[in-house]
């Protein structure tokens, strides 16, 4: 997928032009965060169950290297095979091999975050595969050539009049007009492919580490002909996402479809562990776990950043978010969007190219708030900023012509003295650019701001007020 | 009880009508108010951008100017927050000036938060008549968990009709640089606010936050609504 975080203004410019765009935003959000609300509403102890959940992330993550180590010894022993992979290049080509020795020619997929990270599809297809994915909204991003709008609702941002469209033209027949029957159109032509299907790909929910057994979540039940129909399954996962026990895996299964779409629980549930045994009906004669690292292990010895690998996946940051709910998924320019986007991204591709989206946020607050493992997502965002603009590392530090502004306007502001002048000096300016006060500072960044809104003119501050005011108080009987 | 006002940049030099009010609310209720001189910026614009190293130097000022202050209040949430939590964060690798932080930071206050929850007051005696809404700030309300007080202290002004609208906690776009790097995007976000705020009804939105207060009012003027955007210290300072 082509990364075009850079382009973030101009994408998001597009998307609030687009009334169409911003129509489904306005209903799916608020839609959303209300099922989310009341599904936790539902619950005897939402608290306890929010607080189990980050606990379990929590102890995940401080013991991750043994975790994955006992997890590989326990898909082994169920039979199936490990791979590590250090980079998407390496995941791509581990599946690719894969496919190669088994001489696999049609590929079904579950829907994956993981595979738009390693771009999978794009080279599968490039060896000459032919790859289809089984998710109704994935299938739908497919057909369209986008990559998904959002991590849970990959094709939100469409209608069903656009569906119904696509559908005609890409996939034949009179144009169907009801959500119904395009799921039913989608539902046949699918059909033959998963009978034709030589490899599953799918992602994973997480991974259980005492069992050495895959989790999956969907509504659908496109995942489950996907792990059980093709000879071989391969399930990617980045190495974050395993816990401990299967009763962990019970809490994360309660919150995780709650936090996702306000659902009490996933349709289907999955658990792979292992290829299929002897006296099993079906199940895959071959089951692959790709563990893919890409930037998390960095990650995880960075404690100031660290706390992005507890995310669950469940995309609700962004459905409360003002600035997705205004510039949409797209215009993050990469797999993942929104306020988790936007710490993640500049981490996992070259943050050169991400160096605008952790500014890209108000600092409201309302995805750490909904965040069910609360994530300070706009903490994260600010020690990212830091890392843009201080950290050489980050190709942060700029050029001393570039830090000069703000390294005056500390000088100016850590002295009463030159803070006075500074204040003085504003107001001459302002009288020599705008005698009747109006219209202040319109030049430079502020023109854009004021396009709409007005800036206040500069009063008489309130420093030179105070000695009059402090005056007024003790004559009215009040103590200073 | 002796009140150190922390006077925010914004109120400084664009609306220090606000912090006139805060002082005389606080005085009325009953506190000692001071205003410490040589107080100059907290440093968040600089922290919230991303330059750190400049943000310390104007928060060791700020230290050494509220040092020893009995009760710093400010009609700013986000102010507030930045000495409260963000210096902790700033100092992280500085344990002198870390402990100086952690020592203040217990007694730093927003306005409407040390009116109820250290003066124990509600009721000032003001009156405002009108229809009003109340915009929870996202940095007095999820920042601080200020959310009751000020609708508390509202609910006794007398000829004041406090409405409600939706969605009373959505940002109004503001984020302080965010909104000079991103105006269109911010334009577009104070434009929601704004639509749930005339849906209302109501002539008045009450925010205890100034930079909500340029925001949200500097949009309602300029596109001629004669809605009016006040500071919750001037709604509590009127008779």
């Amino acid at each position: 997928m082509k990364i075009r975080s850079e382009s973030f203004q101009t994408l998001a410019r597009e998307a609030m032009e687009d009334k169409r765009i911003q129509q489904i935003l306005a209903l799916v959000g608020p839609a959303i965060k209300a099922a989310r609300d009341q599904a936790f509403k539902a619950l005897d102890d939402p608290e306890g169950l929010l607080a189990r959940g980050r606990d379990i992330r929590e102890r995940s993550l401080a013991n991750l290297p043994h975790l994955l180590e006992v997890l590989e010894e326990k898909v082994r022993e169920a039979g199936g095979v490990v791979h590590w992979a250090e980079t998407p290049e390496r995941a791509r080509e581990i599946v690719a091999d894969l496919a190669r020795r088994a001489q696999v020619r049609t590929v079904v997929k579950g829907k994956s975050m993981m595979s738009e990270e390693i771009a999978l599809n794009d080279h599968l297809i490039g060896q000459g595969l032919e790859v289809w994915e089984t998710d109704m909204g994935e299938f739908i991003v497919q057909l369209a050539g986008e990559p998904p709008y959002h991590l849970v609702g990959p094709a939100i941002h469409k209608t069903v009049d656009q569906i119904a469209d696509l559908f005609a033209e890409k996939i034949g027949g009179p144009k169907k007009e009801s959500p119904e029957q395009l799921t039913m159109v989608a539902r046949k032509y699918l059909r033959d492919k998963f009978i034709r299907a030589d490899m599953g790909i799918t992602g994973a929910n997480m991974a259980v580490a005492e069992t050495g057994t895959i989790v999956l979540f969907e509504n659908e039940g496109n995942i489950r002909l996907t792990v059980t129909s093709p000879r071989i399954v391969v399930s990617i996962m980045g190495i974050e996402k395993v816990v401990p026990t299967l009763e962990d895996m019970t809490v994360i299964l309660e919150l995780l479809p709650r936090s996702t779409t306000g659902q009490k629980a996933a349709t289907y549930v999955s658990l792979l562990t292992g290829p299929r045994r002897g006296d099993e009906k079906d199940g895959p004669e071959e089951f692959h776990l790709i563990l893919l690292d890409n930037g998390r292990s960095r990650i995880l010895a960075d404690p100031d950043l660290r706390e992005i690998l507890r995310c669950i996946r469940c995309g609700c940051c962004s459905f409360v978010c003002p600035v997705y709910q205004t510039v949409g998924g797209h215009s993050y320019g990469w797999v993942y969007s929104g306020p988790m986007g936007s710490v993640l991204t500049p981490q996992l591709i070259a943050p050169r190219l991400a160096r605008l989206l952790p500014f890209a946020c108000t600092q409201c607050g309302a995805c750490q708030e909904i965040c069910p493992i609360k994530i300070d997502l706009p903490k994260l965002h600010l020690a990212l900023r830091s890392r843009f603009v201080e950290d050489p590392d980050w190709e942060g530090g700029g050029t001393f012509l570039d830090r000069l502004p703000m390294k005056l306007g500390a000088w100016f502001a850590s002295g009463p003295g030159r803070y006075k002048m500074a204040s003085w000096g504003a107001r001459l300016l302002e009288k020599a650019i705008s005698p009747t006060g109006s219209g202040w500072l319109t030049p430079g960044p502020v023109s854009r701001w004021s396009r709409k809104r007005t800036v206040p003119s500069l009063a008489r501050p309130f420093s030179k007020r105070w000695p009059e005011l402090k005056k007024q108080l003790q004559a009215g009987g009040e103590r200073t | 009880m002796k009140v150190s006002l922390f006077i925010p940049c914004l109120v400084e030099q664009f609306n220090p009508a606000v912090g006139e009010a805060a002082a005389r609310v606080l005085a009325r209720a009953g506190a000692r108010v001071d205003y410490p001189p040589g107080q100059t910026c907290c440093g968040q614009p600089l922290y919230k951008s991303g330059h750190r190293k400049e943000a310390r130097k104007l928060a060791r000022h700020f230290l050494e100017v509220f040092d020893g202050a009995e009760a710093v209040v400010a009609p700013s949430g986000s102010c507030v927050r930045m000495v409260k939590h963000d210096f902790a964060e700033l100092f992280r690798d500085d344990p002198q000036w870390r402990d100086r932080a952690a020592a203040l930071a217990g007694r730093v206050y927003e306005f409407t938060q040390f009116l109820v929850q250290v003066l124990k007051v509600d009721d000032l005696g003001a009156s405002w008549p009108g229809k009003a809404v109340y915009h929870d700030s996202c940095q007095v309300s999820r920042a601080l968990g200020v959310v009751s007080e000020p609708r508390s202290l509202l609910s006794r002004v007398k000829g004041l009709e406090l409405v409600t609208m939706n969605r009373p906690e959505l940002c109004c776009g503001f984020g302080g640089s965010f909104s000079l790097q991103f105006p269109d995007i911010s334009e577009a976000i104070v434009e929601k606010k704004v639509a749930f705020i005339l849906a209302s009804g109501a002539e008045f939105v009450i925010t205890a936050e100034p930079s909500c207060l340029m925001n949200i009012g500097g949009y309602l003027e300029k596109q001629n609504h004669s809605v009016k955007a006040v500071h919750i210290a001037q709604v509590l300072d009127s008779r």
